[in-house]
């Protein structure tokens, strides 16, 4: 067991990844001699070389396409985009090719693509730096959508996304990228399932929904409201598409109450979605409507504005004072 | 050549007219042979039988379109693309192809579908509706053809990188045409294959039209001097001459298997139909710019150069004629019978392993159905 950092962690994955499976090749900009903008694939191309680390041209939809090129050839491509805010370009290949291609031809051709994409804000970074473009791809059928928080499931996550026949859209917390943790060198069979989300905190007060860069602030959150003798349960979602359900379920069943929180904007987001999903199954348990935190839905505001952007600590035990129907919530925010 | 009046910046963007003395022709529209310094060697093993088979495939190509376009007015299929006029352009390039060659096409392609060896009942699947690929892009080296223009160009450079990096001499060809010419994937695709010198051949076929829009609308310059642009060899060819047009493919593929990189070949033709059956081409096209293409059909001037060499007796035109009559039959047999795809298969094969929600509602809506099991509501 080693202590890294989330970055550093990726970075192993990926290297376990492409010394699995020769087919496994990686694209994107500035990811060879530079090792990403990131230094996630730090060194990555001194050790597998050019041909299977591949600096690309500065153009995302090619990338993209070519990576689909790649699969029918029989890769496993895995893409970075460099940032959240320039998926955008690469959109059109990831909803009209990478995510259907399966279901057209019947099952013969598949996709195991996978699509790196630094995301979300607090790093205090200029316009298209800090976005949460994940509902985009939730909706979209035929791509799995997950997201990694801690160093560990960052490292064995992404290697099952290369190793999954499916395309994976695989968003990194950029803020959390140098939070350390220990990493093991998971055996893939034994680890918990790509989509499946895991339950980081027990509770039996509220049940805290969150993924990616809000799980450190969730957790933050149960050991701050357990002062005040709340017990919240924690989930990390980790796999937004498809999202799995059961395991809120069987959390809200024992809570009653629902707080789900993401940095993206609220209007059709993944909130809305687990919030009414939860509330069809579990509609004569809750004793409060489910709550949402999230982004306004305004774009990404100036760094200097995105404290007031992005869901925090206070925001969440707010909620959580909601959904317990306290007298003495903080004021001025409603759901 | 673009007509000179679209330069002024007032005049409308225009199609072009035949016939262009630019462009690589061995075989001029009266069957002449017209010898060519660079060409030639490259269709020097064409003889007089191969250009008969070259010439059948045409003539198939035409008959099955012809009948697919009966069988969308008569209701059996939803939609088709004709390819009518640009059989030329289709077969010279296809026959030019090796089997470990992989195709990555638009949807109008159907005579290279044909050539690759698709199945007649492959061919009309996607247009009845009952499927969104027709054939299996592995047993004939062929992808599911692409709706989203140009988008197919990019996923040939990936392929031909592939082959690239598994050191074999395969090459990926991305057919397109004029409109996609417009199309950042197309650009960026040139990027890629040039940077990498992918072995990848960019096939246009000029049909001088998207849709309604006329190539003059796409591009004031030629086409295939967009390529120049990205340092990748391009060619204009009559692409109403099969001879041309393998001879210029042919030259492509060598450059791609020799490592040398990418190359962009514009088959300057014109679509004779519409767009699509749904199109109606008399609200845009100048019918007599279509008279003036008429003079120019590819398999007439096949059949005039064959029959000047005796080549072609009366017999052997009989037998091509009896083989495209019943591939066309087999087209339209197999579309009457095809049956409707069963209604859960609509949940099928969205992921590998399917997701627990759309296993939910695949029962719900099953359950769903059977509730109308027995009633007259049902869809018997």
């Amino acid at each position: 067991m080693a202590t890294t950092t989330m970055a550093a962690a990726l970075g192993s994955g990926l290297r376990r990844a492409m010394e699995d499976d020769p087919r496994v090749v990686l694209l994107g900009e500035d990811i060879g001699r530079l090792g990403g903008v990131f230094r996630v694939t730090d060194g990555l191309q001194r050790d597998f070389g050019a041909d299977r680390v591949m600096d690309t041209p500065l153009a995302e939809a090619g990338i993209m396409g070519v990576a689909v090129g790649l699969a029918y050839r029989g890769f496993r491509p895995v893409v970075e985009i460099q940032f959240d805010g320039f998926v955008y370009p690469a959109l059109d290949q990831m909803v009209t090719q990478v995510g259907r291609l399966h279901y057209r031809t019947g099952g013969t051709v598949r996709m195991p693509v996978t699509i790196r994409i630094p995301y979300g804000g607090g790093i205090g970074a200029v316009e298209h730096h800090s976005e949460s473009p994940e509902a985009y791809f939730a909706h979209t059928p035929g791509l799995r959508v997950v997201s990694c928080a801690t160093p560990q499931d960052a490292h064995t996550m992404i290697r099952q996304a290369i190793a999954c026949d499916d395309p994976v859209v695989f968003f990194e917390p950029k803020r959390r990228y140098w939070v350390k943790g220990s990493v093991e060198d998971e055996v893939l069979d034994d680890a918990l399932p790509l989509d499946r989300a895991r339950v980081v905190v027990e509770g039996t007060d509220v049940t805290l929904v969150a993924y990616g860069p809000l799980v450190v602030t969730a957790r933050d959150a149960a050991l701050a409201a357990a002062d005040d003798g709340l017990s919240i349960e924690v989930i990390d979602l980790r796999s937004l598409s498809p999202l799995d359900l059961d395991t809120v379920e069987t959390s809200v069943r024992k809570t009653g109450r629902l707080v789900v929180t993401h940095e993206a904007q609220r209007s059709g987001g993944l909130g809305a979605e687990i919030a009414a999903s939860i509330t069809e199954r579990c509609f004569s348990l809750l004793h409060a409507a489910p709550v949402r935190v999230t982004g306004f839905d305004v774009p990404y505001p100036p760094a200097k504005l995105e404290e007031h952007f992005l869901p925090d600590l206070d925001r969440l035990l707010d909620a959580v004072d909601q959904v317990m129907g306290r007298q003495h919530s903080l004021t001025g925010w409603s759901a | 050549m673009l007509r000179s009046d679209v330069s002024d910046g007032r005049a409308l963007p225009t199609t072009e007219e035949p016939p262009d003395p630019e462009l690589v022709q061995l075989l001029a529209p009266d069957g002449t042979r017209r010898a060519d310094p660079v060409y030639d060697a490259w269709v020097e093993d064409v003889d007089a039988e191969r250009l008969l088979s070259l010439y059948e495939d045409m003539v198939v190509a035409r008959r099955f379109d012809v009948e697919a376009v009966a069988l969308q007015r008569q209701g059996q299929l939803g939609l088709w693309p004709p390819l009518l006029g640009q059989e030329a352009a289709q077969i010279g390039s296809a026959r030019a192809l090796r089997p470990d060659d992989f195709v990555f096409t638009s949807y109008r392609e159907n005579g290279v579908a044909y050539c690759r060896g698709a199945a007649p009942v492959d061919l009309v699947r996607v247009w009845r509706g009952n499927a969104l690929a027709g054939w299996d892009p592995w047993a004939i080296g062929m992808a599911t053809p692409q709706v989203m223009i140009g988008a197919q160009t990019l996923h040939a450079t990936g392929y031909a990188l592939g082959c690239a990096k598994d050191g074999v001499d395969s090459v990926a060809v991305a057919y397109f045409g004029d409109g996609a010419t417009s199309k950042g994937d197309v650009h960026e695709a040139m990027v890629f294959a040039s940077s990498f010198a992918a072995p990848v051949v960019f096939f246009c076929q000029n049909n001088q039209w998207a849709i309604s829009e006329p190539v003059g609308l796409q591009s004031r310059h030629p086409l295939a001097d967009r390529a120049l642009g990205y340092g990748i060899p391009s060619v204009r060819v009559d692409g109403n001459d099969v001879l041309a047009v393998m001879a210029a493919t042919r030259v492509a593929l060598d450059r791609a298997r020799r490592g040398e990189g990418p190359s962009f070949i514009e088959a300057v033709t014109y679509r004779m139909g519409p767009h699509t059956t749904s199109d109606d081409p008399t609200r845009y096209a100048d019918p007599e710019v279509r008279e003036q293409w008429a003079a120019q059909d590819p398999i007439v001037r096949v059949e005039q150069h064959l029959h000047t060499r005796g080549a072609l007796s009366e017999d052997r035109a009989q037998e091509v004629k009896e083989h495209a009559e019943a591939f066309a039959m087999e087209l339209r047999d197999a579309t009457y019978g095809m049956t409707a795809p069963e209604p859960l298969t609509v949940f099928d094969h969205v992921l590998v392993q399917p997701s627990a929600e759309l296993e939910r509602q695949r029962s719900q809506y099953a359950a769903y159905l059977a509730m109308f099991e027995g009633t007259s509501g049902g869809d018997e």
